[in-house]
């Protein structure tokens, strides 16, 4: 499969990738690298990998991260409660010593969380590790080992090596700097805001209900409010939702009504300050533009 | 005519043209390994490299490892395989000279200038333009020009491992804040009663082992930024040192320079070689020395990184005069905005150091209220001596 095969097959599958990351994901596909993405918030970093999931017909195995994340959430941990429900019904049961302790540390009594589960498929999976820089520098070490290797040292149980390797995606949304090593085991990619004609592809592929003219003005009006200075720009999700919003009005012209334009703003204005700084004439302007 | 460069017919082949590019790109201040040539390689096996837009993707996705590399990169690709069709001599640099060639600066390593002009890693001519006609590196050329200073000149080697040394200390004594939460450990100040009594179940209800926790130290990450301007260029020689220096001895450090307009200069002084990393500095602080706009430039940091870089645990270090062009309640207004953060303001002024100076310009009076520390600094000497200091805010 070429890189355009992948492309034209994400967006049968409704994700219009640009050409920069359709060649960095078949890269990961067919080097077995990890793919890092950036990016701001919204531009469809994390759909990437649902849409390879679906492509590849493969599970979807998603870690999210999150300041204190440790090896317990993110790879295994022992059923305790399980185990010591089986340790008191074994005494009762006479049955002691040795045969006990292999019983209450065998597979049954692990508790997969999403890095063992994604070694342990037998389709390879997509890993989506999310937001890997709200996670300790700590953790980072730990996944760098994991995905040098694709195998998890359990002590009680020996090493679990991956039957398939996984096909791993990071994202991050650069609220700290993530260190060298992790950056250079990765393929990188930064996701830029989609341009015009990739983000009118996009409303499309996704609410084919939507009339040329109106996704024309949606569109526009929507990278052009991504040109003032907003606390929050608003995403891809946004921009889905706001035409979402504006079909459910049935509204057949961004510049008819301004009241309506207004209320539907809510969709893409996500802080009190930006709200009040897109006033009704403010988004009458845009909206003129747009059109 | 095709823009691809041409590749002199003796060279090795396509495997030493990448290991080449791979040179170039090093030379240019990307971190890449011989792993990265390997992978670079096969990479290119699986696109088709012949065309060279999908070279270029591919070797981006590779090679680069943050946004400033990627926003690079195609300036880099295009002066080693689109040459206009210039043949390309020498595929593999060689050593020109003892000197170590990882080393990329218009000075030796006594900081001295290097008396002839137009050597191998310094395309210079006299017009101050790199000349693009030879086969040089792209690497930052040594400037005449007033408006455009080089910043290298300002700057020695000498002093830069001096200041990292004072930047390590004023990082150490700013950065560890112990934590009011406990954490369990293993030599911990006092018990950890809920862990003793759960580990205490496995022994039957007997507390065998004590465990224990303490107050983690949280490490804070210090943000620096320096105005360049004009009235401030006295002194900029050592607030570069100390720049270049905290960069080199704390890796979560952030640093930008200002002057009419704000640059983040992280990624640049991260370079290995301290000379080259102001050499890039100097290249980015284009109008270096010029008007200062403290106001517009700390409100585009507070709306900007700051979003993304400070937080509670953040300490904002501002190294200024307060010698605002544009009204002073932008000051206030930006530090407003910062302070709301949740970080530490400190600024560093070098005129308190002067003696009977009060704070008279309207900018410094403006930014008083929002600040954690005020405090003087002209020389290294000085910054040495604040460590104290600053470790109470």
């Amino acid at each position: 499969m070429t890189w355009t095969d992948l492309k034209t097959a994400l967006a049968g599958d409704g994700y219009v990738a640009s050409d920069d990351l359709a060649v960095a994901l078949q890269l990961a596909l067919s080097l077995g690298r990890p793919l890092l993405l950036e990016g701001a918030a919204g531009v469809g970093k994390t759909e990437i990998a649902r849409a390879l999931a679906q492509v590849r017909d493969t599970r979807l195995i998603r870690l999210q991260c999150y300041e204190g994340l440790d090896a317990a959430q993110a790879i295994y941990e022992w059923n305790y409660q399980r185990q010591l429900l089986t340790i008191r019904a074994a005494a009762e049961g006479g049955e002691t010593g040795k045969a006990v302790e292999d019983r209450i540390f065998s597979r049954d009594f692990l508790l997969e969380r999403p890095l063992l589960a994604a070694i342990t498929q037998e389709v390879a999976p997509v890993l989506l590790i999310d937001e890997i820089d709200r996670a300790d520098e700590e953790f980072e070490a730990y996944l760098l080992e994991i995905l040098s290797d694709f195998q998890v040292s359990i002590p009680e149980l020996g090493t679990i090596t991956a039957v398939t390797r996984p096909v791993v995606i990071l994202t991050s949304n650069g609220t700290r700097d993530l260190s060298d090593a992790l950056r250079r085991r990765c393929l990188y990619t930064y996701v830029e805001y989609p341009d015009r004609v990739t983000e009118l592809n996009i409303l499309k592929a996704r609410c084919p209900d939507v009339e040329a003219r109106l996704a024309d003005q949606i569109v526009g009006f929507v990278q052009k409010l991504r040109e003032e200075d907003l606390e929050k720009t608003p995403g891809i999700a946004e921009m889905l939702d706001f035409a979402a919003a504006l079909m459910g009005l049935g509204i057949a012209d961004l510049t008819e009504s301004p009241a309506v334009l207004q209320s539907t703003l809510t969709t893409l204005l996500k802080t009190q300050s930006d709200q009040a700084q897109v006033t009704p004439e403010v988004a009458g302007r845009i909206a003129g533009k747009a059109a | 005519m095709s823009r691809v460069t041409k590749f002199s017919g003796r060279d090795p082949g396509p495997s030493a043209r990448v290991a080449g590019f791979m040179a170039h790109l090093r030379d240019n201040g990307l971190r890449l390994g011989v792993a990265e040539a390997e992978i670079a390689m096969a990479a290119l096996a699986e696109v088709d490299a012949v065309r060279p837009e999908e070279s270029c993707r591919a070797l981006r996705a590779v090679c680069t490892g943050c946004k400033d590399d990627a926003e690079r990169f195609d300036d880099l690709f295009d002066s080693y395989w689109m040459d206009m069709g210039r043949v390309k001599q020498k595929v593999v640099p060689g050593q020109t000279s003892a000197k170590n060639d990882s080393v990329h600066s218009s000075r030796d390593a006594r900081g001295e200038d290097v008396a002839s002009s137009g050597n191998v890693t310094a395309p210079d001519d006299d017009g101050g333009e790199a000349n693009s006609g030879g086969t040089g590196k792209l690497i930052a050329t040594k400037q005449k020009n007033l408006a455009h200073k080089d910043l290298r000149e300002l700057v020695r080697p000498e002093e830069i491992e001096q200041a990292e040394d004072v930047a390590r200390r004023i990082g150490a004594a700013l950065r560890d804040k112990r934590s009011r939460r406990r954490i369990a450990a293993k030599k911990g100040d006092s018990v950890h009663f809920r862990k003793t009594i759960r580990r205490s179940l496995s022994t039957g209800g007997e507390p065998l082992r004590l465990l224990r926790k303490k107050r983690p130290d949280r490490t804070r990450k210090i943000v620096a930024i320096c105005d360049v301007s004009g009235s401030m260029s006295v002194y900029s020689r050592v607030f570069l040192a100390f720049l270049a220096g905290l960069m080199r001895a704390d890796t979560a450090a952030d640093a930008y320079l200002f002057h009419t307009r704000l640059v983040r200069i992280t990624e640049a002084l991260r370079d290995k070689d301290a000379m080259r990393a102001i050499g890039r500095l100097s290249l980015m602080a284009d109008g270096f020395g010029g008007g200062s706009k403290i106001g517009p430039s700390l409100m585009r940091f507070s709306e900007t990184y700051a979003k993304r870089f400070v937080d509670g645990r953040s300490v904002v270090l501002i190294l200024s005069d307060g010698f605002d062009t544009e009204p002073p309640e932008m000051i206030a207004g930006a530090l407003q905005k910062l302070k709301k953060r949740g970080c530490k303001v400190v600024w560093l002024n070098p005129l308190k150091g002067w003696a009977d100076y009060t704070p008279v310009a309207a900018g410094m009076v403006a930014a008083l209220p929002f600040l954690d520390a005020f405090k003087a600094a002209n020389t290294l000497a000085d910054l040495m001596a604040l460590e104290k200091e600053l470790a109470t805010v």
